[in-house]
């Protein structure tokens, strides 16, 4: 199916923005100036709550739907962490709409009958507001369904291919164009890189990223991609590509390849004496964060760079006061990376977009949602775009040994998301 | 592909691809030496081994951190500690799983491939609580990482000759022990004939936990090897359990030669596919290779004669 030509398949009402805005933020200075009165101040749960939802007069229920049993856990930990701590920055605010978050947290236990199935029983049975989850997009093609048929709302915090617009998902992290794009022109611009050296797992989100990627060298940078390869998810063994690397000698790497073989690929790069810190040989990872950089070890990726939204090092007060409260709440130790502050966006983007509407109802809250932006956001300002993906600026980070990133470069724009991209298909 | 090269680049890249392939050759062995010894001589398809592997390659991880905090001026030869604390625990783990679990399943052998998956899930689970969902990160000692500059453009990992010298010393060691020892003249007594053995009054159920606990052993050597190369996680165990298998199938059960030649030849094939074709399609040209020959051979490459 192809959406990129017809209208959104969702209708976009603009309702009077301007109004409720000022409603909140009315409500905001009386909650602020009267913190005794904050339940007197709650509308009638009769208005906010039409269609049934698990709304009381000083509760909201929420869900969150991610694995943490099975292979994926790894990657879903930090995505749980950051929307528990949303959640309760927002109950200390006062709540939404005077109603303090309640969360319900299902395990999707890696396994993606599991993810319909307890999503399934977050909208009808508990009746949730929003729910916040998935990782994979494997995930998420599981869910989408059941959340389109009884009209949930999910908050989807990872990076993906695109390429999927429902009415149904707030996407908080960045599609592929937005990553591999910033990507692709800092290398070409400021390593004056002309040929390029595609790796990444087998599966859809670096093909698809790869099929953008290689369109962009090929037609808009005049370069060329000298090799082009995928390996099985959790394939361990790449001293034969890493030979093939050498015999083409491209002027970047740009890596995809995930989970498992991430640590596996790093580790025998390193070994096999490429390294990335002399200036000649440099990589691209569209696919490690600080998460992954645990099990990687930072002595084996130092000197990579990473095209991301977010890194935890960024330089601003938000992020300052983000990472701050993160590793209060979860430990001196605890890493952020870039997926675990998409996820905690979406709790306050709901939050935003439920004042907007001021309402719970689904309806609602998706008719307010473009537009709706958040200034505090850790990785600066974000806006919700008509096709319910964010604008966000795109950021490169330079792997450091101590397991960071230094941000070396910030695209000027906020980049506008485009998960049909024309053109790139 | 290769017009643009010189000669002394051609043979220079062809030397580190020879390399490559021994490399994943002796990954080949020591991932499959501990299941050839379980599935091979007692026919228990030990699904958790990977999960004895993973559990070398924690041991190795609290080791590193012992010795960081401990005794950080021997921290460069922390790595040697490691593998024998691997075996050790490994090894005592399967002699428990064994006298727990496997002893009464002797006679059904689906049944252990369903019970030892249940434990590969308890294991993993086991992780997660323990070291968290996430991957560690094993530090390796300085002297095991980069490469060894043997020509002006011949590069060889430190850590896969390593690997490699492992893979040797734990081959000879079981081979040793195989066919050289009385404990292994018990062993191949025991797969020959169960009643028999047991009449000349070997012990059957002792050698049993000694061979079952073995190969856990092993498997945990190969998995504190792995954490050079590989992933350390709750669920990395995943990662190697079907080529594992695909070894020991190929080389024919009950075959110690045979599991040296099925990873030689396994390991030789796919290493050279990936570098013409890359990774996906050399898996697939492998493992289609290896399905046509066990129609044709379904015994694999080596074969025990056993009167059954």
């Amino acid at each position: 199916m192809d959406h990129s030509n017809d209208s959104r398949p969702f209708k976009q009402t603009r309702r009077k923005f301007l109004s409720t805005t000022v409603t909140a933020i009315t409500a905001a200075v009386m909650m602020a100036s009267m913190p005794m009165a904050v339940q007197a101040a709650a509308p009638a749960t009769a208005e906010v709550n039409t269609t049934g939802l698990a709304v009381t007069d000083n509760t909201v229920k929420v869900g969150i739907l991610h694995s943490i049993t099975g292979t994926m856990a790894i990657s879903e930990e930090g995505s749980v962490q950051a929307e528990i701590l949303a959640i309760e920055q927002i109950n200390a605010m006062g709540g939404v709409l005077g109603r303090k978050i309640e969360y319900i947290q299902e395990d999707g236990a890696s396994d993606w009958p599991t993810f319909a199935d307890r999503s399934n029983k977050l909208l009808r049975q508990d009746k949730v507001a929003a729910v916040f989850g998935c990782w994979t997009s494997a995930s998420r093609k599981a869910v989408l369904p059941i959340f389109e048929r009884y009209n949930g709302m999910l908050y989807y915090p990872t990076f993906y291919e695109g390429l999927e617009q429902s009415p149904n998902v707030i996407y908080t992290g960045q599609e592929a164009t937005q990553q591999v794009l910033a990507g692709l022109d800092w290398v070409a611009e400021d390593k004056g890189a002309k040929t390029f050296y595609l790796i990444g797992s087998d599966y859809i989100w670096p093909r698809t990223s790869n099929k953008i990627a290689r369109t962009h060298i090929e037609q808009h940078l005049g370069g060329q991609v000298v090799g082009e390869d995928y390996f099985p998810l959790g394939h361990t063994s790449f001293n034969s590509v890493i030979n093939r690397i050498r015999l083409r000698k491209p002027d970047v790497i740009f890596a995809s390849v995930v989970g498992g073989s991430n640590v596996a690929f790093y580790r025998q790069l390193k070994a096999a004496g490429l390294d990335m810190t002399k200036e000649d040989f440099s990589l691209l990872t569209i696919s490690v964060t600080e998460d992954e950089i645990l099990g990687i070890g930072g002595e084996n990726i130092e000197g990579a760079y990473a095209s991301m939204k977010y890194f935890q090092s960024l330089p601003n007060e938000n992020n300052e006061a983000f990472v701050k409260a993160f590793k209060e709440r979860w430990g001196a130790d605890a890493v952020i990376g870039d997926v675990t502050q998409a996820a905690y966006l979406g709790p306050w983007l709901w939050k935003a977009a439920v004042e907007a509407a001021g309402s719970f109802d689904v309806d609602r809250v998706r008719a307010a949602s473009p537009d709706i932006e958040l200034n505090t956001a850790p990785e600066g300002y974000v806006r919700i775009h008509e096709n319910h993906h964010l604008w966000s600026k795109g950021r490169i980070g330079h792997a450091q040994r101590n397991g960071q990133f230094k941000v070396v470069h910030e695209t000027e724009e906020l980049m506008e998301p485009d998960p049909f991209p024309a053109g790139y298909q | 592909m290769f017009s643009d090269f010189s000669a002394a680049e051609l043979s220079a890249i062809f030397a580190m691809q020879g390399f490559a392939g021994l490399i994943l050759f002796a990954v080949f062995v020591l991932m499959a030496l501990g299941l050839a010894i379980i599935f091979g001589q007692m026919g228990v398809i030990n699904m958790a081994h990977g999960e004895f592997m993973i559990l070398g390659a924690y041991v190795t991880y609290m080791t590193s951190n012992l010795f960081a905090s401990h005794f950080p001026q021997l921290f460069g030869s922390y790595f040697l500690f490691a593998i024998v604390f691997a075996f050790f625990a490994a090894a005592l783990l399967g002699a428990l799983v064994e006298w727990s679990m496997i002893r009464f399943l002797y006679h059904r052998p689906l049944d252990t491939l369903l019970a030892t998956w249940g434990l590969s899930l308890i294991m993993q689970q086991t992780y997660r609580s323990i070291f968290g969902a996430r991957e560690v990160g094993v530090v390796i000692p300085d002297w095991l990482m980069g490469s060894y500059q043997l020509t002006d453009m011949i590069e060889v990992p430190i850590n896969g000759l390593f690997v490699m010298a492992l893979a040797v010393l734990a081959t000879l060691f079981v081979a040793a022990l195989m066919y050289r020892s009385r404990w292994g003249k018990q062993v191949r007594a025991v797969v020959q004939n169960r009643p028999m053995a047991g009449a000349v009054g070997i012990n059957t159920a002792r050698v049993d936990r000694l061979t079952f606990a073995l190969g856990c052993g092993i498997a945990g050597v190969a998995g504190s090897a792995f954490t050079m190369i590989g992933s350390t996680g709750p669920s990395s165990g995943q990662l190697y359990i079907v080529d594992t298998f695909l070894v020991v199938v190929f080389g024919g059960a009950g075959s110690l030669l045979g599991t040296v030649a099925s990873a030689f030849s396994i390991s030789q094939s796919q290493s050279i596919l990936e570098f013409f074709m890359g990774g996906s399609m050399a898996k697939v040209l492998t493992l289609l290779v290896v399905v046509i020959i066990l129609m044709f051979r379904p015994q694999g490459l080596f074969s025990l004669k056993v009167r059954r």
